[in-house]
């Protein structure tokens, strides 16, 4: 089916020895991809604003639409119809690229990202690398935005949240860098593949304290409560977000939720054995579960961790700023290195089952 | 023509047009997002050459760490054009000679003669499994592992250089002790003082 499709493209266009066709097929497969991740992103408001809600003994949005699930479409249709206003001294084009900069990563990493047993756009032999690559991008968005608005409140907004950006940028890499060393190859699928056979071959059991540091830095990667200091309503009003209105501030919304979902994925790819069902190798369990594609598995645990992310924000208060590069830097940073000699250590002399 | 061809030629004419508009921006904030941009057409070339780990690591540790520093400094800086324009002309016959040696050495280095599909063979194009950070890693952890640690070793000197350069005891330093202030009560901060309250003088 999606062969006769792909020769029907290749047929239809044939221009550069079939290049353009298979230019052609990826988009295809970019928009198979993109729509849904834009729907999972706007329920993810939804979510966010109904598991608050409860958890703080109130009833949500519930107005639009039977229980208010058609929430997202209303606030979509708002900020497409809104006015996009330029302060009046403003760099237009830095100010326009700024949104734009945020956005274009975060989806971009989807690139990569495996859903299941050979589902994936592209398998790239240096998937994790590419998605700390492409991850770092996404902090221009907030620079440029900090600094093209020319206004008071976004450039401390942005200062400190690119700071805080690039400090957690190397925990999380040293973090991928133990991950790494286990699975023995920076590929996404072999990471994943190589975590199968049950509950007990996922990468959380020996890298337990990586994981832990790796889910508190993808907080502050993705700008998340308690690290939301380039908004903080409290303190800089807004943050980076004070000039923008409109879609320009939706991009900055859209990219913010799709990294969390991304984040999430990283997460069970990294360490919750990916695609792969909890109930691998278990009795009766595994052949009554065998009919859920692989694809539902990742999906379910991905929920988890983006349920994760409305507990921590509903819970615990914002950090402050020199608190969090305290955390990073001399917590963090020495507790991974120490990890990553003692993963090292591990793998040479095949301590364990794991290793 | 193969479409890479296309894309090749495509990624060449970013890379060439903003590095040339990096060099004429007058705003610095531009130059720098155009140098981003330049950094972004060499990885994409990179790929093309099937060197993956190289490219991914230009974008990771250039754009992704070297550039945000850059304008970290351009944001700080309060930088003012016109000084910058005044000493130009200064500068101008000392830069065309340094120009000039530049362009002298790559063109002996890079001329007609030292490439080319009759000086060097066309490269191999590998199968779809060929892992090129395996290959990359294979050769640095092994025939080249002394050279790479040392490698290593020079960047944390620097480092270390480089904090001890900066790091000042007395005026500037504001070092704050996070367990003391965690752990402040509020005897340290405040003293209550009970003063007896004096007898009213009398008015005659």
């Amino acid at each position: 089916m999606w062969q006769a499709f792909v020769d029907l493209i290749h047929q239809l266009i044939p221009w550069f020895d079939g290049g353009l066709a298979d230019v052609v097929i990826i988009l295809i497969k970019g928009v198979a991809l993109i729509l849904p991740l834009i729907i999972m992103m706007a329920y993810m408001t939804y979510a966010e604003r109904k598991v608050i809600g409860y958890m703080q003994l109130r009833i949500g949005p519930n107005r639009v639409g039977p229980l208010g699930l058609l929430q997202p479409f209303a606030d979509v249709f708002k900020m497409m119809f809104k006015e996009i206003i330029f302060p009046s001294k403003a760099n237009i084009y830095l100010f326009l690229l700024a949104p734009i900069l945020a956005f274009v990563p975060a989806v971009a990493i989807w690139a990569v990202i495996p859903m299941g047993e050979g589902f994936y756009i592209t398998d790239l032999d240096v998937s994790l690398l590419y998605v700390l690559a492409i991850g770092s991008v996404g902090v221009y968005g907030i620079i440029l935005a900090g600094w093209a608005s020319n206004s008071k409140y976004p450039l401390l907004g942005a200062l400190r949240s690119a700071s805080m950006l690039v400090s957690y940028e190397i925990v999380i890499g040293f973090v991928v860098v133990t991950v790494v060393m286990i699975a023995g190859s920076v590929n996404l699928n072999t990471i994943v593949s190589d975590q199968s056979g049950g509950i007990w071959n996922w990468y959380w059991i020996p890298l337990f304290p990586m994981m832990i540091v790796f889910w508190i830095s993808a907080l502050a990667e993705t700008n998340r409560a308690p690290f939301d200091v380039v908004e903080g309503e409290s303190e800089i009003v807004g943050g980076t977000h004070v000039e923008y209105s409109g879609m320009c501030f939706a991009l900055f919304f859209m990219a913010e939720y799709i990294n969390m979902i991304m984040m999430a994925a990283l997460a069970v790819l990294m360490f919750f054995g990916g695609w792969h069902s909890p109930f691998e190798g278990v009795p009766y369990l595994e052949a009554w579960f065998a009919f859920v594609p692989d694809i539902m598995w990742l999906l379910a645990k991905m929920s988890f961790f983006l349920f994760l992310y409305l507990w921590i924000r509903a819970t615990f208060p914002r950090y402050r700023y020199d608190q969090i590069m305290r955390l990073c830097w001399k917590v963090f940073l020495p507790l991974t290195i120490i990890w990553i000699f003692a993963v090292a250590l591990m793998t040479q002399l095949e301590i364990g089952p794991w290793f | 023509m193969e479409f890479t061809s296309v894309l090749f030629y495509v990624f060449g004419f970013c890379f060439v047009v903003s590095a040339a508009l990096m060099v004429t921006a007058r705003n610095t904030m531009k130059a720098a997002m155009l140098l981003i941009l330049s950094f972004f057409s060499a990885a994409s070339i990179w790929l093309l050459l099937e060197a993956e780990f190289l490219a991914v690591t230009l974008i990771l540790v250039y754009v992704g760490a070297v550039m945000v520093l850059f304008l970290f400094v351009i944001k700080m800086l309060d930088v003012d054009q016109s000084t910058l324009r005044a000493k130009f002309t200064k500068y101008l016959p000392l830069g065309i000679v340094v120009a000039a040696i530049v362009i002298a050495q790559m063109a002996l280095v890079l001329s007609a003669g030292q490439f080319g599909l009759d000086v060097v063979a066309e490269p191999a194009r590998h199968a779809a499994d060929y892992s090129n950070i395996t290959e990359l890693a294979n050769v640095l952890y092994t025939a080249y592992v002394y050279p790479f640690e040392l490698a290593a070793v020079l960047l944390l000197i620097a480092i270390i250089a480089a904090i001890t350069l900066v790091h000042r005891k007395g005026s500037r330093s504001k070092k704050q002790d996070v367990s003391e202030q965690v752990n402040v009560q509020a005897k340290d901060r405040m003293r209550i003082v009970s003063i007896p309250s004096g007898k009213r003088k009398e008015s005659k």
